[in-house]
């Protein structure tokens, strides 16, 4: 049995949320201290698969001072944030970009596309 | 090779020197630590052109104040540069000081000041209707003005380079040696050779005066913290109000500056650091406090900056001008308040005991003129279009606040003596120095000076050497 | 020139009004705008998390703006980029320039004013100290990274726990950057619960509220900030100082709308917001002008922005085309109660009033369990319980024309927060 204490951000309540569970067993996580459904479902999520959408910059090689800016398309397993965010460092794209665009697909094997997220002629 | 000078510092006093010193045939050269000219003292005073009341009859401080009064006017006028006439009060709270400012305005007129005055309590109420309904009378001096301090010394030191004088930045003097008639200056860029040696190198003139005379000098650096308000409430007053002067010297003013914002200060604290110019929580409380017995209404919430700048104080109280014990080695010490005021007489009487003692003839080819950088902000709308007529980069605004676009900016850069760093524009364009105080407009400027001085935006300074703003992605 | 409605600023604010304005039936709209690309500080924000009330998914913020962008675009609605406003006579007459045109005046029949806001500055804080390079506001620190592609610094304190500084805070952790702590002065947050879990808890920074910066140290660059807690009254606490060796200190310590050109022109604004004072039709002091986004008052989410701008360049459209009645000298003012910062609009005209009204408003601290109530006169018309209303978000109360009707003599609606 684990403990986990958590904010909720459904909103500016902030709940403290508890979640006591024994990972890997969804049936024993129980929550405590949410005031909405939206708590428990947040809670629930944290200590399953928490996931993050990852956005940053990456180099555009044929421009001086820019960068162009990139997201994971969907959210990415909260714990691949530290590796992504280094991929990012070493990539590059050429201008003209599209928003939209894949810079590199299924970044460190998330199965997630990183793309384009600016239009730069 | 050779110099006839080397005047050590290129504040208002060094710069006011080498310009002086350039109208004649000479081999000059100004020695400066800093990355720029104007970055000690000259950069954080009151910016007040005092009317001269204010030193001992007979002082240094006295005669060089009222002669570099009335010089401004004119040089304002030929080295473009700002500055306004617009009055200065001694307010007195009691009536039993009264005969403090009587004995004050006869000290000014010994001094030579001409048409002081003193004004009831009802005259300033209606001069300044936001002085504190506690004031009782002032002496008026309507001699008194404002100078913008940066462009007074920049507008000199381009005079000076445009007419000959050579000008060595990041150079720091390490030590002086004399040999024979001539003096050796060692600094970390070298070696330099000269007949006589000047000494402007304001709190550090103790250090310099040190390395070559045997009758020690001190320096003690005295602090003064001010706070700058908004434009918006620039109006506050029009005349500079000082207190009827403590100890301390002439205690917190209240004053317009001359490009329009209100400024409070200074502060008057000794300090070991020559370098501190931080600014202090117990020293902006007071100030306002202390600023708040002339004008009741200080309004706090505009403040947009505080600052804190170091007078060279000695312990003569009064300046060190001339040459030293050691012939051939000139000082200009001590210059403390009124220094920005006496700085163009200065100038003025040590080019003129050089050319005497060194037998320097006048140069026929001297340019007096000198035109500064062209102001979109004070434009008419005839000027501004032909301005962007001329340079449509005047058309691209980069300091919104006080509406300096991208042509002042590059001029800036490119001209004699010009910008190198962000704090170098500033003082040149007044790009920064608005109510945002830079936020917006340092990306951009640091963009133009990277671009003109062919450099990456990394290598730009805000002020010389260790205080570069960015750095490439550890990756990059 | 001439043209019928004049946006200035090609932000979100100024590209829905003109988007909306447009399909309103006035095709003359000119946008003004001072960089050389539409989307304001959009562009600069790669976040995401935008656009989940507009476009039911989240974006980017460049996304976000490319959306309305691509309207305006598809409009063929007329922009005049890296186009400075320096001057707008209250006749409505625009003084400009650009390296293209020179200076050039354009009179407009309206004006939809959205300039946005910008970042209060170290200055206004009067922090003692150094004044050494690595300083930043954190919207200055954020367009070095995500346009530049430069860092401005590696150790890292943040004062003000905005939600620019949030997403700085992750931002620069993401790209190698030590942050060493957030520091709040308030005893609570302004940024959004998420942003405080995911750009801080996720990355173990703290936040340390009731917290201010008290010196800054560094003749250079700065070499190390000192925090001190502070008292109910805002005051340094004596013996909490706490000094944090970092060689940069961002600065997230509120907006201020950006209203030189409005008050040059003579608008009359709020001491409050900032922004200008505005009618039910955001219509502000001077006939003919309206101001919507952040240039009106500081928005949490550009959502609202885009909400609110819109009904702007409906309201510009609306005036060009002669349909809106001359406003009247009956006003009904909207005051605030308690706990209530400002609304706006601060007054409605009965006779312009649509079958809805949405009065935007904030709260000056937290409350748990709060109703918020309307009062029409000494009735109250309308009273709303909610679980948190913060100083950090927007607030909305949305009245019926009926209700307002109703009382033929009301001259006052207030609105109120209400605890038990």
């Amino acid at each position: 049995m684990q403990t986990r204490n958590l904010t909720c951000i459904g909103c500016p309540m902030g709940c403290a949320l508890t979640v006591e569970y024994t990972p890997g067993d969804k049936d024993s996580i129980k929550v405590t201290g949410y005031t909405c459904q939206r708590g428990l479902k947040y809670a629930i999520d944290e200590v399953t698969n928490p996931t993050r959408t990852v956005t940053g910059t990456i180099r555009v090689s044929n421009r001086k001072n820019l960068v162009v800016s990139v997201k994971t398309k969907d959210p990415i397993p909260k714990d691949k944030i530290d590796a992504v965010a280094e991929k990012l460092k070493e990539i590059s794209v050429k201008a003209p970009t599209k928003i939209g665009d894949v810079a590199l697909s299924n970044i460190e094997n998330t199965g997630v596309d990183l793309v384009i997220t600016k239009n730069i002629d | 090779m050779k110099y006839d000078v080397v005047i050590i510092g290129a504040g208002v006093i060094g710069s006011c020197i080498a310009r002086e010193l350039s109208k004649y045939d000479v081999k000059a050269l100004v020695l400066e630590k800093a990355s720029d000219v104007c970055e000690g003292t000259s950069k954080a005073n009151s910016g007040i052109v005092h009317a001269g009341f204010d030193a001992k009859s007979g002082t240094k401080k006295a005669f060089f104040n009222v002669e570099g009064c009335k010089k401004m006017p004119a040089l304002s006028k030929e080295l473009d540069f700002a500055y306004k006439n617009n009055g200065s009060l001694v307010l007195c709270f009691s009536e039993d000081d009264i005969p403090k400012l009587e004995e004050l305005k006869k000290r000014g007129e010994e001094n030579g000041v001409e048409k002081l005055q003193i004004l009831s309590k009802e005259e300033l109420l209606k001069k300044e209707p936001a002085l504190s309904k506690e004031v009782v009378a002032a002496l008026y001096a309507p001699t008194a003005g404002i100078v913008c301090p940066f462009n007074l010394t920049i507008a000199m030191a381009e005079n000076a380079f445009v007419n000959g004088v050579e000008f060595r930045l990041n150079t720091e003097v390490k030590n002086i040696a004399k040999e024979g008639d001539s003096f050796k200056i060692e600094t970390n860029n070298g070696t330099f050779e000269t007949k006589a040696v000047v000494n402007a190198a304001g709190v550090y003139a103790d250090k310099i005066h040190n390395y070559v005379c045997s009758d020690k000098l001190k320096i003690t650096a005295r602090k003064g913290e001010y706070c700058l308000y908004d434009k918006k409430v620039g109006n506050l007053v029009s005349s500079t109000i000082f207190q009827l002067p403590g100890a301390y010297g002439k205690g917190v003013l209240v004053t317009p500056t001359v490009h329009g914002n209100l400024l409070l200060g200074p502060t008057a604290e000794d300090i070991q650091d020559k370098e501190a110019v931080n600014t202090t929580k117990n020293g902006l409380d007071s100030l306002q406090k202390t600023a708040a017995k002339s004008v009741e209404a200080i309004p706090y919430r505009s403040v947009i900056t505080s600052f804190a700048g170091l007078r060279a104080h000695a312990d003569t109280d009064d300046f060190i001008i001339g040459e030293s014990s050691v012939k051939g080695f000139y000082d200009c010490a001590g210059i403390e308040s009124p220094g920005l005021t006496a700085a163009p007489a200065i100038g003025a009487w040590m080019a003129e005991t050089l050319s005497k003692d060194l037998s320097l003839n006048k140069k026929e080819n001297f340019v007096a003129k000198r035109e500064g950088i062209k102001s979109m902000a004070l434009a008419s709308k005839e000027e501004k279009e032909a301005l962007i007529k001329k340079n449509p980069l005047y058309a691209n605004v980069i300091c919104r606040c006080e509406l300096v676009t991208e042509g002042e900016i590059v001029d800036a850069i490119k001209r004699p003596l010009g910008a190198t760093t962000l704090d170098g524009v500033k003082r040149r364009t007044r790009a920064g120095m608005g109510r945002c105080q830079a936020g917006f407009c340092s990306p951009k400027t640091l963009e133009i000076l990277a671009r003109e001085l062919n450099t990456d935006m990394t290598k730009i300074t805000k002020h010389g050497e260790g205080s570069e703003f960015l750095s490439e992605h550890k990756s990059l | 020139m001439k043209t019928k409605i004049a946006i200035i600023g090609g932000g979100p604010a100024g590209l829905a009004a003109a988007i909306e304005a447009y399909d309103k039936g006035v095709k003359d709209v000119v946008i003004l705008e001072r960089d050389s690309l539409l989307g304001g500080i959009l562009n600069q924000c790669i976040h995401n998390g935008f656009g989940l009330h507009t476009f039911k998914e989240e974006l980017t913020g460049p996304e976000y703006a490319q959306r309305f962008i691509d309207k305006v675009k598809e409009r063929n609605i007329q922009c005049l980029l890296e186009t400075i406003v320096i001057d707008i006579s209250d006749k409505k007459v625009i003084t400009a320039m650009s390296k293209e045109r020179g200076i050039f005046t354009i009179e407009a029949e309206a004006i939809v004013l959205a300039m946005g806001c910008r970042e209060r500055p170290r200055g206004a804080l009067n922090t003692p100290g150094y004044r050494p390079a690595g300083i930043y506001s954190a919207g200055t620190a954020q367009r070095y990274v995500n346009i530049e592609g430069k860092m401005p610094g590696h150790k890292v304190v943040i004062l003000g726990s905005g939600d620019i500084g949030l997403i700085m805070a992750r931002r620069m952790t993401l790209e190698g950057a030590k942050v060493e702590a957030v520091a709040e002065l308030m005893p609570y947050s302004g940024g959004l619960k998420r942003n405080i879990v995911q750009c801080l808890d996720d990355f173990g920074i703290p936040l340390k509220l009731s917290t201010t910066v008290i010196d800054i140290d560094g003749k250079d660059r700065v070499t190390s900030v000192t925090l001190a807690k502070v008292d109910e009254k805002m005051q340094p606490i004596p013996g909490t100082e706490e000094k944090i060796e970092c060689d940069t200190l961002l600065l997230s310590c509120g907006l201020l709308p950006e209203n030189e050109l409005s008050s040059q022109m003579g608008v009359d604004l709020s001491p409050v917001t900032g922004g200008a004072k505005v009618d039910e039709s955001l219509e502000t002091s001077i006939d003919g002008v309206f101001a919507c986004g952040n240039v009106l008052h500081v928005h949490d989410l550009v959502d609202y922005v885009s909400k609110e701008a819109s009904e702007a360049g409906r309201h510009a459209a609306e005036y060009v085309l002669g349909n809106k009645t001359k406003r009247s000298e009956e006003v009904v003012n909207i005051s605030t109660g308690n706990g209530v910062r400002y609304t706006v609009p601060v007054c409605v005209r009965k006779d312009r009033l649509e079958d809805l009204l949405t009065i935007r408003f904030r709260v000056g601290n937290v409350y748990k369990n709060p109703e918020i109530c309307v009062y029409l006169g000494d009735k109250c018309i309308q009273r709303r319980k909610k679980q948190i209303c913060a100083p950090g978000e927007m607030e909305q109360v949305i009245l019926k024309k009926a209700d307002i009707l109703a009382d033929d003599g009301a001259k006052e609606i207030k609105i109120a927060i209400e605890t038990n």
